[in-house]
């Protein structure tokens, strides 16, 4: 019988907080042998990041084991002393982090941090420190690393700032590397890379690897082995392909069904008992008839921000009435750009924007918010945390539009109003009294959209509205957005790096690349018959759900 | 980078004479609606005549309109002539190069003790939050804020003067009856070290100690609670926790990590309390018959001496804009993420 690199049984973790002592681990049994992967995978409050800083005995001041075992190769590692703990962490068990460039110094250059771990374990020759860091360097595959040595970390992007830090965590070579939703946040590709790069290094040096991540798809493709976990629990644990062919936990059926695969559709990502407050829609047949204006067109939009490149170079597209459109792009690309143009919040160079047959271009944005039109086109913000005023309750929020836009005072015409924004948005009414830090994510999620429905737009800007959700409520928004479309013939303009979530909801695609656009045309046939390169290689790096892992077999 | 920085500090010292100007122009026009005759008080006597007073106020240039005392005024700034204090009868700008050193010695030194406490005393409360250390650095800053700077000072000689007869008399720089140092510099301390002259220098340097640790006292609290506050959100932030997880030791993580990073606001609060130190802390001066600017200017605003007054105005507007065009610079070195051009 083989040993086991990493065994974590019954492992109980509880927090002190304000309000008392709250249990994070109800208990969590796990087991790793060497050179295996093992994924974490829940949903945010699962408790899945809190096992890994467990097993690291990160925790913070408020954090304590109060019950179960650690133990790393053969050692009991629960109760280690700092000296143990110190000499442990960063050389045989490592670890990589979620938001790679907070998680690097930023005074420190990155030749400096490589060192200062080597030092730290005593693994480094002062002669050619710098030789050492150099090949850590190369060993992740960064370009041209002898001058990122001197780089501070907001110098790099983010799929390089990760590579630095795994840079880091492999300088001495540790036989366990905890990776914690390590490419959340980056762009698909960079994912992508990202996550070839740590399986290469795994099998280059017989590493065992737990990830943790959000994203079946990920665990799925990367993992040999995966840990189901919800409220503290681990709910069901097995080999990958047997477990996602035939999850037994309803926890894990839910996930399964809510993670969008090569084919699903809008309909399938959620049970009916999720979907209550999205009953199925018959598709309204929607009219386009030759001669009525389209919604919104964009004439050769230039913006420059004064640098070399322009942000958005020549962009033109249209959306008709009732239509949605798909943006997407890697970050860099302009897509941001554009749809602060489009929501005139800034102004464009060059080109003209068209609505409803009415060019709204001219109108300077510092006064845009005087035009009737400010009414018309809405837009819903990335970030459902600090897109929302904390000192304003759910109802203000909804009804601030509605008091600046339409001039609406205090009374029940207000009320109605927002009470009807919040009904189109799935917003239960008895949260309208709360404050956002009282509200989930994806109750968060749905102020937002309220808000932007309140003044009645016709035309809708998601700036990426599901990128900060896990995919049970990603998957209950994006039915919702689709029933604003038929029911309400809301124009939707969707910006996102999630292509598969683009292709469920979007009639037609536009891909940019460097402010330009790349492809454009209905999002079926993009998917089915890509003809940029560009767009190809976004294709190809979407982690589908694929517990089959057809993708492998057919590459291997 | 060099060049970077000279062209940066020397944009900033541009934008800042507009500023200077208002400054100048708001003082000069304060003194003139402020209640007091310089004419009145200058002249020989309670039992002057009227005549006498008005032959004095023509020859001080006080029967002009406003408007004209102004453009003169301004005249005369731009040739570097700030006028006559009439309580000195010196130009002003000697009185001023004499009193500034001594001023600037005694705030240095106040700022370097408080820099010595309070950074150490924030950092082990950041590092210890909610413990009895915590609680006793709490207590100790929000003493030295609420007692004043004359209490603490008087307080001080009481102890260490009267009381213990560890400290000299509390009168000015140096004892009445030592020799002062060669004039080189005009910190007395740097002068002393010039001549090799280490008995002066310790003399010095012992009527210096308590007006600076008064001084020093009344400053802890910002920067103490500013290093602590600064220290625990970075203790808190995500690169801190990589440090650990990559076994750096404490001390590394602490100080190389932890302690370079907090020291960024930091800094830019010892600029603002440098600044207000300066001009502040007259009482300071005051209680130990300091030679300073301040107490140089209070005289003179008591007196209705218009000329030493808008001076120390301007030299204090000056000060401030060189500050924190230094700190900037420092701040420029410190942090890589501030763009130097």
């Amino acid at each position: 019988m083989t040993q086991d690199l990493l065994r974590v049984e019954n492992l109980q973790v509880t927090f002190s907080t304000r309000h008392g002592t709250v249990t994070a681990l109800h208990g969590i049994d796990i087991a790793l042998k060497a050179g295996e992967t093992l994924g974490i995978v829940g949903e945010s409050g699962s408790g899945k990041s809190v096992t890994s800083l467990a097993v690291m005995r990160l925790l913070d001041r408020a954090g304590r084991i109060t019950g179960g075992r650690v133990t790393f190769e053969g050692r009991d590692i629960t109760h280690a002393g700092h000296a143990d703990l110190r000499r442990l962490r960063g050389s045989a068990l490592s670890m990589i982090f979620q938001n790679p460039r907070a998680a690097l110094n930023p005074i420190r250059t990155v030749e400096q941090q490589i060192v200062d771990v080597l030092a730290a374990h005593g693994k480094l020759s002062r002669a050619n420190a710098r030789t050492q860091a150099l090949d850590l360097l190369r060993a992740v595959l960064i370009r041209d690393p002898e001058a990122r040595l001197s780089a501070y970390p907001h110098e790099l992007s983010g799929g390089m700032c990760q590579r630095v830090m795994i840079a880091m965590a492999i300088a001495c070579e540790p036989v366990l590397l905890i990776a914690d939703e390590p490419t959340t946040g980056l762009d698909v590709t960079t994912q992508q890379t990202v996550m070839e790069l740590l399986a290469r290094i795994q099998a280059e040096r017989g590493m065992a690897m737990i990830l943790i991540t959000h994203d079946l798809g990920l665990a799925a493709r990367w993992c040999d082995r995966i840990a189901v976990m919800e409220a503290g629990r681990v709910v069901e644990q097995g080999e990958t392909v047997a477990l996602f062919e035939a999850p037994a936990h309803p926890y894990t059926k839910r996930l399964v069904a809510a993670s969008p695969t090569r084919a699903s559709t809008l309909a399938d990502l959620a049970p009916p008992d999720l979907a209550r407050d999205a009953p199925p829609v018959v598709a309204a047949p929607r009219e386009r008839k030759p001669g009525t204006p389209p919604l919104l067109e964009l004439v050769h939009v230039v913006k420059s921000f004064g640098g070399p490149t322009r942000a958005v170079d020549d962009v033109s597209f249209q959306i008709p009435r009732g239509g949605s459109l798909g943006l997407v792009g890697e970050s860099g690309s302009g897509k941001s750009t554009l749809s602060r143009l489009i929501c005139r919040l800034i102004d464009p160079d060059d080109g003209d924007i068209v609505f409803d047959g009415e060019s709204i271009a001219r109108t300077p944005a510092r006064e845009f918010h005087l035009s009737p039109r400010r009414r018309d086109i809405q837009i819903v913000f990335q970030d459902p945390n600090d897109s929302l005023n904390p000192r304003y309750t759910a109802f203000d929020s909804i009804a601030h539009p509605l008091r600046r836009l339409e001039g609406l005072r205090d009374g029940p015409a207000l009320q109605t109003r927002v009470r009807e924004a919040a009904r189109r948005a799935g917003l239960p009414m008895d949260l309208l009294e709360r404050f956002p830090h009282q509200l989930s994510g994806g109750q968060k999620a749905r102020v937002g959209i309220a808000r932007a429905v309140a003044p009645r737009p016709r035309l809708l800007i998601l700036d990426e509205p599901t990128a900060a959700l896990d995919v049970s409520v990603q998957a209950v928004i994006l039915q919702l957005l689709d029933r604003l479309r038929r029911e309400d013939g809301i124009g939707l303009l969707f910006v996102s790096h999630d292509l598969n979530v683009v292709r469920m909801l979007c009639d037609d695609l536009v891909v940019l690349q460097a402010g330009k656009v790349v492809e454009t045309g209905p999002s079926q046939s993009i998917f089915q018959r890509p003809q940029a390169a560009y767009t190809r290689m976004l294709l190809d790096a979407v982690p589908y759900f694929d517990p089959q892992r057809t993708e492998l077999l057919k590459t291997a | 980078m060099l060049t970077g920085i000279l062209r940066r500090v020397g944009r900033r010292l541009l934008a800042s004479i507009p500023a200077l100007f208002g400054v100048v122009v708001v003082t000069f026009v304060l003194m003139r609606v402020l209640p007091g005759d310089p004419a009145v008080f200058f002249s020989s006597g309670p039992s002057a005549g009227k005549e006498e007073i008005e032959e004095l106020r023509r020859s001080m240039g006080l029967d002009r309109p406003i408007p004209v005392q102004l453009v003169r005024y301004l005249g005369e700034v731009a040739t570097g002539n700030l006028g006559r204090s009439m309580t000195t009868g010196q130009p002003v700008i000697s009185d001023m190069t004499r009193r500034l050193p001594a001023s600037l010695e005694l705030t240095c030194t106040a700022l370097f003790i408080a820099l010595m406490f309070s950074i150490p005393l924030g950092v082990a409360a950041a590092l210890r939050p909610g413990t009895a250390i915590d609680h006793v650095v709490r207590m100790l800053c929000t003493l030295g804020v609420c007692v004043p700077t004359f209490v603490s000072g008087l307080l001080l000689i009481y102890a260490f003067y009267y009381l213990l007869g560890w400290a000299p008399d509390p009168t000015g720089r140096i004892d009445i009856f030592a020799s002062a140092p060669p004039d080189i510099t005009g910190f007395f301390l740097i002068d002393f070290a010039l001549k090799g002259d280490w008995e002066g220098w310790m003399a010095a340097f012992s009527q210096l100690l308590l007006p600076a640790c008064t001084m020093a006292l009344f400053v802890l609290a910002p920067l103490a609670r500013m290093t602590r506050a600064s220290m625990l959100a970075v203790l808190g932030s995500d690169f801190i926790r990589t440090a650990h997880a990559m076994g750096l030791s404490r001390l590394r993580i602490i100080v190389a990590y932890a302690l370079r990073n907090a020291l960024l606001p930091v800094l830019t609060i010892t600029g603002i309390v440098f600044s207000t130190m300066l001009g502040a802390n007259v009482l300071v001066e005051k209680v130990f018959s300091w030679p300073g600017v301040a107490s140089y200017a209070l005289d003179a605003l008591l007196a209705s001496d218009y000329a030493p007054v808008q001076a120390f105005v301007l030299l204090m507007a000056m000060i401030f804009v060189m500050v924190n065009v230094t700190i900037d610079v420092l701040y420029g070195i410190a942090d890589p993420r501030v763009s130097v051009a």
